[in-house]
């Protein structure tokens, strides 16, 4: 098989393939992994490989072939993780010097699950240093170059797993959103990307930046493809307390169902201040659902302007308690020249940490100081309430809201890196979903008239990633009908 | 001036993290930069607001508790294999407390 072929591959092509006898799970992960490691210095997408491991869920996938099984969902399918997911035995570094030598001694539960399903890691994707970053150049090893083009950022947090789905080394992947840190790559670079409800995706075994935030999620070339790795990983997970109990639906019977009569919400506040590059293939795009039957009203999402200083004082206050555990005592690194234990603790982590992962260490930890808690982090806390308000009210009178991503498509690498407000300001689109928990998810909507990918985002109410699937997809069939 | 570098050392000295010079010259002026961007939620009056202290969560608040079963755990070899210094199934640190 070979590269170009690879990179075509859907999973249900996959599936297909693997009864037919067309290629087995073996042959199909080497040449995933011979393609992979061969595109990759390109793009550094990924930060390591996992040979051993790929083969090894390959065998067992063509095992069950052997004997006639029922082969999981994912049976053979390559995929890129996020090296902030844990796989034990594998190292995972979050791109940053504190983990570079760390092997988990156990999987997360998203990573168990994938495996269970015949799913086939073959190695873990490059991202900004553990997940702190819009445009994957704080990774301690080196920025990922966008493969539409390569001078250019892929986006980030989850930079690497959307470079290498759009480069095509890998047929899906799953990266980790906190602000925005899948759906901005995927916009990015082309590729869908869906951040589900908080709490839909067990996070036992994702190194935690933002707890309240966190999410894990998929990316893929095709809705129906993210739609399926979601559906894997979904579901309550007794080792995180903070999944939910609601029940998984079957996602691939939502692709199908027709959208006419859906309301669909136009909030006004995301089409101020974006690029007309952006805002034109954004407002296509809903002349497309419009024609659908969709049903497009205006909405008011008043509280949308505040979303960024709220999300930056939320997240850096979690971050700088979740990153107090690299101590010098536990993780891999120490620092070699401390006499006593709290120079041990500053020089390693003073030695360790990046730059921006410093700056986010130090905001937090100033709002959560003595005299500044209240001013900073309850109000950010009372006013991602009324956030979280704004969808609440929306979600009264529509079914799903439709915005742009990002403001602007990708941007050339090293452009916002010494301004950090401004990058912050980038994710003003994506930040709001993550802090009313609601789904969402980007899938290309087009090129600007440069050749850069702009993603449309589609946001549902809590749960109900089944709805926003029905809407991507409906939308995506128009584009593949058209080409 | 809403940091000072003086306050840059303190808050750096609570979150146990060594700044060069350079950092904290850099770091206050960011910092600075992000806290004023930040004072715009001054303009909402949450007087009234409940602070959001959970996202969702879609069932009782005991339906997480399992039952007080022992189960196995890691052990302490597989949880210490990363450490930088570890013996006998113990972190080892700095002295702290002189004899």
């Amino acid at each position: 098989m070979t590269g170009t072929e690879i990179a075509k591959l859907s999973i249900s092509q996959i599936q297909a393939g693997l009864k037919a006898r067309k290629f087995s799970a073996v042959e199909l992960a080497e040449a995933a992994l011979h393609h992979a490691e061969a595109e990759n210095p390109k793009t550094s997408a990924y930060l390591h490989f996992s040979p051993d491991r790929a083969l090894a869920s390959a065998r067992r996938v063509d095992e069950e072939v052997a004997k006639g099984d029922e082969l999981g969902p994912l049976a053979g399918v390559p995929i890129a993780v996020k090296d902030v997911i844990l796989t034990a035995g594998l190292r995972t570094t979050c791109a940053s010097k504190m983990l570079e030598h760390y092997t988990p001694p156990y999987d997360a539960t998203a990573i168990a699950r994938l495996e269970a399903a015949g799913g086939v890691i073959i190695g873990k994707t490059n991202c900004d240093e553990f997940a702190m970053g819009s445009s994957n150049e704080n990774s301690a090893f080196g920025p990922v170059r966008n493969p539409r083009a390569l001078d250019r950022v892929p986006g980030g947090s989850s930079g690497g797993s959307a470079a290498a789905v759009a480069q095509g080394t890998a047929v899906v992947a799953l990266g980790s959103d906190t602000g925005g840190s899948i759906r901005q790559p995927a916009s990015f670079c082309g590729v869908v990307g869906v951040t589900p409800t908080y709490g839909r995706v067990s996070r036992y075994g994702l190194v935690a930046f933002a707890s309240s935030l966190d999410h894990i999620g998929p990316f893929g070339r095709t809705v129906a493809d993210a739609a399926t790795l979601l559906q894997a990983i979904a579901g309550r997970d007794e080792m995180d307390a903070t999944s939910a109990f609601a029940p998984v639906p079957d996602y691939q019977a939502a692709l199908s169902t027709p959208v006419k009569g859906m309301r669909i919400g136009l909030p006004r506040e995301y089409f101020e201040g974006l690029r007309a590059e952006v805002g034109d293939r954004v407002t296509a795009a809903i002349d497309v659902l419009k024609s659908l039957g969709c049903e497009v009203r205006d909405i008011a999402m008043p509280h949308t302007k505040y979303a960024i200083s709220t999300y930056y004082v939320i997240c850096t206050a979690e971050a700088s308690a979740n990153l107090a555990r690299y101590d010098g005592v536990r993780y891999t690194i120490r620092s070699s020249h401390s006499e006593t234990l709290t120079d041990m603790y500053r020089n390693t982590r003073g030695e360790g940490f990046g730059a921006e992962v410093k700056r986010r260490i130090m905001l937090g930890t100033y709002v959560l100081s003595t005299g500044y808690y209240d001013a900073y982090y309850l109000k950010a806390q009372k006013v991602r309430a009324l956030i979280a308000r704004d969808f609440a009210e929306a979600f009264q009178q529509v079914d799903a809201i439709v915005t742009p991503v990002s403001p602007f498509p990708a941007f050339k690498l090293g452009e916002k890196l010494d301004n950090p407000l401004e990058m912050y300001l980038s994710d003003i689109y994506t930040i709001t979903g993550s802090l009313a928990g609601v789904p969402c998810l980007s899938v290309p909507c087009g090129n600007t008239p440069a050749g850069l990918p702009v993603g449309l985002q589609i946001l549902t109410r809590h749960f109900d990633e089944a709805g926003m699937f029905r809407l991507a997809a409906a939308y995506e069939r128009t584009l593949t009908s058209q080409s | 001036m809403k940091i000072t570098e003086k306050e840059v050392r303190y808050v750096a000295d609570l979150a146990n993290l060594r700044l060069t010079d350079d950092e904290v010259h850099r770091m206050s002026a960011e910092l600075d930069q992000i806290l004023t961007h930040v004072d715009a939620l001054n303009e909402l009056d949450t007087t009234n607001v409940e602070a959001m202290a959970q996202v969702l969560f879609d069932s009782s608040e005991t339906a997480t508790l399992r039952e007080d079963t022992v189960r196995p755990t890691l052990g302490s070899d597989l949880a210490t294999a990363n450490a930088p210094l570890a013996a006998a199934g113990c972190f080892k640190v700095p002295l702290v407390i002189e004899r």
